[in-house]
């Protein structure tokens, strides 16, 4: 059974990790279409994808976020990801499957997954 | 859409878009009246009576990007189509209540399903404002009130990935034992 008493002792335990945790920026943002057509075509597991991607691989310097409309709702679920100093890349129909390539390739290795992306579709 | 906790999900992106502070959820349901009762409760900046009568009406927006609002239409629509009914009740800089009534017998129920992933979604994209998420069953109730979480957090923020499992696994047994079924 979980109780509040658990929360406590995990409280404790953050506390600890985040006084040696440096000050780190976000330097890659993950951003998802939260509108209506973004959550009719599947946009809460890819959102939830990405927030355990991330945890699991305890990227610290990763943001996950959620934006209304990105304007292309025959695109959705539709993902962008923002990095200083590049260009936005931007991710269509998404689903959770995707999900793990673009964290594994993309965020950790700096490689954008073209196939999955709006540029794809001028090719 | 395929479940009502998407719905639940989408309803709620407007009372975040209304810059509520406090955004209640509820789920009422009761299998001898065959009903499921969804009611979503938010404090922001609520609408005009004019606002009001029109997002009635199919189609209405504030959005700029696109010219039609789907969000409350489709609820509507699903609610409806069981034999039930949706209703708002809102005040300018008061905030806003919609209901939803839902037949559970009905061949055009959508299932809630996944509302724990809803719930968490909402909390955790949204750790400044205050969810307060009720599940009741036949008359019996359980309460997550993010409120509560936070005094006793302190700093530690509802996105830590640690406090998201525990609200997770939290939400799942509280769940079984409404339900009526052993953890
Ligand atoms: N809780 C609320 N508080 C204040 N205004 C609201 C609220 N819910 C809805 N509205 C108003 O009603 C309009 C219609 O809402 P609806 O969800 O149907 O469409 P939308 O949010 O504009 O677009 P979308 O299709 O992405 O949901 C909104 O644009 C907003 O102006
Ligand atoms: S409304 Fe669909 S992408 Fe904006
Ligand atoms: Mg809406």
């Amino acid at each position: 059974m979980k109780t509040l008493e658990e929360l406590l002792a995990i409280k404790a335990k953050a506390e600890k990790q985040m006084n040696v945790r440096e000050e780190e920026g976000a330097g890659i943002r993950v951003v998802v279409g939260m509108a209506t057509c973004g959550i009719a075509a599947g946009a809460r597991p890819v959102l939830a994808g990405f927030v355990e991607e991330v945890a699991k691989r305890n990227l610290k310097d990763v943001s996950v976020n959620q934006t209304g409309c990105i304007g292309m709702c025959q695109y959705e679920p539709i993902v962008e990801v923002f990095e200083e100093g590049k260009e936005k890349v931007t991710y269509i129909k998404m689903s959770p499957e995707k999900v793990a390539r673009v964290v594994a390739d993309h965020i950790v290795n700096g490689n954008p997954v073209v196939e999955y992306t709006v540029a794809s579709l001028n090719k | 859409m395929r479940e009502l906790s998407l719905n639940i999900l989408d309803i709620s992106q407007n009372s975040i878009s209304a810059k509520a502070t406090v955004v209640e959820v509820s789920v009422e349901e009761n299998s001898a009246e065959n009903t499921m009762i969804i009611k979503i409760i938010d404090n922001g900046c609520g609408m005009s009576e004019e606002m009001l009568r029109r997002v009635n009406d199919p189609f209405c927006t504030t959005r700029t990007t696109r010219k039609v609002g789907m969000g409350i239409p489709l609820f509507k629509m699903a609610a409806e189509m069981t034999g039930g009914s949706l209703e708002i009740s809102s005040a300018v800089g008061k905030g806003t209540q919609v209901t939803a009534v839902f037949k559970t017998d009905s061949i055009d129920f959508t299932p809630l399903g996944d509302i724990d992933s809803t719930v968490i979604t909402l909390i955790t994209m949204n750790t400044h404002i205050d969810f307060l998420y009720r599940l009741t069953v036949d008359g019996r109730e359980f309460v997550l009130d993010t409120k509560q979480l936070k005094e006793i957090l302190g700093g530690v923020p509802l996105n830590e990935p640690e406090v998201v499992m525990w609200m997770k696994d939290y939400l799942k047994e509280q769940t079984q034992i409404i339900r009526g079924g052993v953890v």
